[in-house]
């Protein structure tokens, strides 16, 4: 292909040297400022890590232990740091190990680069060891793939790949390179990528759209917001917080839009969706106008559409055209960066208080503390609830933590009530609900903000699906908080078990190892806690260890997560117990 | 309920490998049949252009269009009725060369479909007939009678109406 018609490069005179393409892919790396990546060798990426060796000093390869983890690894560093996460594997199982992680990072929004080794160019189709059509099986799940057969289209490849992932709405690019393509010298040059003809990055902000969605703000008397990642990945945090506030509206979170906007601000009215909050639920039914910026209405956020915020006028605040009126119908759209048409807005609204509108909101906060929170977060039983395993952490961590959460109820748990006072704090598998995510996920945040506390937990399911990555905890020294919670269960299938398919527990129930010995074995401080009187002591000498630290808590078996909509009921349905 | 119909579909597209696996992967993975697809130069240099047929419901196709435009490598992507194109579909018929001689009637349903013969030899001849799907059908049926050898049909290839501002697009985000 000619891509030189289709790329715009900077125009900066760079001195050509002549090199083998494996050395011009790290060169690319260093080049996108990529000096920490994910990664596990094998044959056809081989002469990519003989590089990588050579030039260790400039780029820190960290072997994950398997390709599944430097995905999630990526991903985790992606989202804590705002960079773009690179991971790299072999051809065959290698590349099809990255999958999960490239499919997780689609359906988030992650901006990463996966980077392949494939067999020679020759061999390509013809079943050749460890061959794989690894650019046919990501297309679905990629914002962009391509295979390099040639040296000399390395360097446009990659900043046409790094560019790709990072603008617009992020998502993950996978790089399929030959292992004759790795050895070819050329002359390289590097340019980075600022366009793609074919490729609108991001709307125009349409001043029309602006306006007519600040009309609606003026004039609405129960105004009520949905915000999601877009406000994290668009940076738009203080316009975000600034719209919010000249005209006082209630703020509710999608669960990646969590930590956008701190947990005590007063606007904050929490979560929306299947085990999202009652009040922030049940007054999407009840608003006159639904401002959703930077979401996507995922079915779970939702529930039954036909019965989803029919009364109200919708503003959709988005970068991606495909999601206008894709599940929800938007009066206005305002189409562009939220950064821009949040700033643009801001002047236009006016200062306002919806004080009656707002104690609506107080009022079925306390209806859910009584009926729901108040037994999670200071239980009269005797079992243990996650619940106040997050209270504990929140009140040694103060809300500065990076809580990398699983999937499952621990994550609903972590989500509900864990405290952030920063943004890009909360980080966890949204869209496809990736069951092993959090471990390598936390590994790569830690990595990425070396500064901040990372807290990772997991449930006893989760934590098994990607535990090799103790290994990776070892021999980088990585100093990751790691909480299992333990429940002896697939939690939340055992929920919907116990609901739904009158208590039938098939293969719910897990004999479980000796966490604290596995923990042990890989050199990591770890204890276990059975009791309620050690859970804050346990918790505390945790966050205050330098190194990682294992935590396992046992706790009740049959808790459930509780507010809840039940797949295909309204919102307004949500359920209490 | 709305009513499902027929859309004419126009994807203009760099030329790269895999973006046919991409594009129809937005179908596939809706479930919608793709009742037939052509993928040939555009008027712009280096700009691809497929042109799909589907039977869908207006709201099923605007979503459909923008998940197609949100590929990287899709410059533009429109839909249209029937009413706003101009659209043609090419069919080709192997028949025995024996029926030239011996029936009388092949010659005159050669000369009424406005069909013609682009290839001939002792055995077989190679008719061709350009026209709207249902023209096409019908001398499908007629030579039926008569014993058809090979029948292939093309996809639907078309011209909107309207104008498709792509070389304008393609300078604006240069």
């Amino acid at each position: 292909m000619n891509t030189k018609t289709q790329t715009k490069p900077e125009t900066v005179s760079k001195q050509k040297i002549h090199i083998s393409g494996a050395e011009a892919v790290v060169k690319c790396l260093l080049e996108e400022g990529a000096d920490l990546i994910y990664g596990y060798p094998g044959g056809a990426i081989m002469p990519v890590y003989d590089e990588l060796y050579k030039y260790q000093d400039k780029i820190n390869h960290v072997l994950t232990r398997h390709e599944q983890g430097a995905t999630h690894a990526a991903q985790g560093f992606a989202r804590a740091t705002g960079k773009v996460g690179v991971a790299i594997a072999t051809s065959g199982p290698g590349a099809t190990n990255l999958i999960t992680g490239i499919a997780d990072a689609q359906i988030d929004s992650t901006p990463m680069v996966c980077i392949t080794g494939q067999v020679a160019s020759h061999l390509l189709g013809s079943d050749a060891f460890q061959e794989t059509d690894i650019v046919g099986i990501s297309t679905p799940v990629t914002k962009w793939n391509y295979q390099i057969t040639k040296a000399s289209e390395i360097p446009e490849i990659f900043a046409k790949a790094f560019y790709i992932a990072k603008s617009g709405r992020p998502g993950p690019v996978l790089i399929d390179i030959t292992k004759d393509a790795q050895f070819d010298t050329f002359d390289f040059e590097y340019e980075k990528c600022t366009s793609v003809r074919s490729y609108q990055a991001k709307p125009e902000v349409n001043i029309t759209e602006v306006k007519a969605a600040a009309s609606l703000i003026n004039n609405a008397k129960k105004p009520m917001i949905v915000f999601g990642q877009g406000v994290i990945l668009g940076q738009a945090e203080e316009e975000f917080k600034a719209f919010i506030e000249k005209a006082n509206i209630p703020s509710a979170w999608t669960i990646l839009g969590l930590s956008a906007l701190p947990t005590d601000h007063e606007l904050n009215v929490g979560m929306v969706g299947m085990h999202g909050n009652y009040a922030p639920n049940k007054l999407t039914n009840e608003c006159d106008l639904l401002i959703a910026i930077g979401m996507r209405f995922d079915d779970r956020v939702t529930g039954d559409l036909n019965r989803y915020a029919k009364q109200a006028k919708v503003i959709h605040f988005e970068i991606d055209p495909a999601e206008i009126d894709k599940n929800v119908k938007a009066d206005v759209a305002v189409l562009g960066d939220v950064k821009e048409s949040l700033a643009q807005i801001l002047p236009l609204i006016n200062e306002n208080k919806h004080n009656q509108w707002i104690e609506e909101f107080t009022k079925l906060e306390a209806i859910e503390f009584e009926k729901v929170k108040k037994e999670d977060l200071y239980p009269t039983k005797d079992g243990l609830t996650m619940a106040e395993v997050l209270k504990e952490i929140n009140i040694a961590s103060g809300g500065d933590a990076i809580i990398v959460s699983d999937v499952g109820q621990h994550q609903m748990f972590a989500c509900r009530y864990a405290k952030f006072n920063k943004t890009k704090s909360n980080i966890t598998s949204g869209g496809l609900g990736t069951m092993g995510f959090a471990l390598p996920a936390a590994i790569g945040a830690k990595m990425g903000m070396p500064d901040r506390e990372v807290v990772m937990i997991a449930g006893d399911g989760g934590y098994q699906m990607t535990i090799q990555e103790l290994g990776t905890i070892l021999q980088n020294k990585t100093a990751v908080k790691i909480v299992v919670l333990n429940n002896e269960f697939l939690g939340m299938v055992r929920q919907w078990q116990q609901l739904f398919f009158d208590k039938r527990y098939a293969s719910t129930e897990m004999t479980n190892p000796d966490f604290v010995a596995i923990a042990k074995g890989y050199s990591i401080d770890a204890k276990r806690v059975t009791k309620r009187e050690d859970l804050a002591s346990t918790v505390k000498e945790m966050m205050e260890s330098k190194d990682a630290y294992f935590l396992e808590v046992c706790v009740e078996k049959e808790n459930n997560v509780f507010p809840m909509i039940e797949t295909g009921a309204s919102v307004s349905d949500i359920r209490l117990a | 309920m709305e009513n499902k119909q027929t859309y004419t579909v126009s994807i203009y597209t760099e030329n790269n490998v895999g973006l046919l696996n991409r594009i129809s992967g937005i179908f596939l993975r809706r479930h919608i049949n793709i009742e037939s697809m052509n993928i040939s130069k555009s008027e712009i240099k280096s700009v691809s252009r497929f042109t799909l047929l589907v039977k869908v419901t207006e709201s099923q196709i605007k979503k459909i269009i923008g998940q197609v435009e949100k590929q990287v490598e899709v410059i533009k992507a429109y839909y249209h009725t029937d009413e706003n194109t101009v659209y043609q579909e090419s069919c080709l018929f192997k028949l025995s060369s024996n029926l030239l001689t011996e029936n009388d009637e092949i010659q005159t349903i050669i000369n009424s479909s406005k069909s013609r013969v682009i290839n001939i030899n002792k055995d077989f001849f190679v008719l061709e007939k350009s026209g709207a799907k249902e023209e096409i059908e019908e001398l499908y049926h007629t030579l039926d009678q008569h014993g058809i050898m090979q029948f292939v049909r093309s996809g639907r290839i078309a011209i909107t109406k309207d104008e498709m501002k792509i070389s304008t697009l393609l300078s604006t985000n240069n």
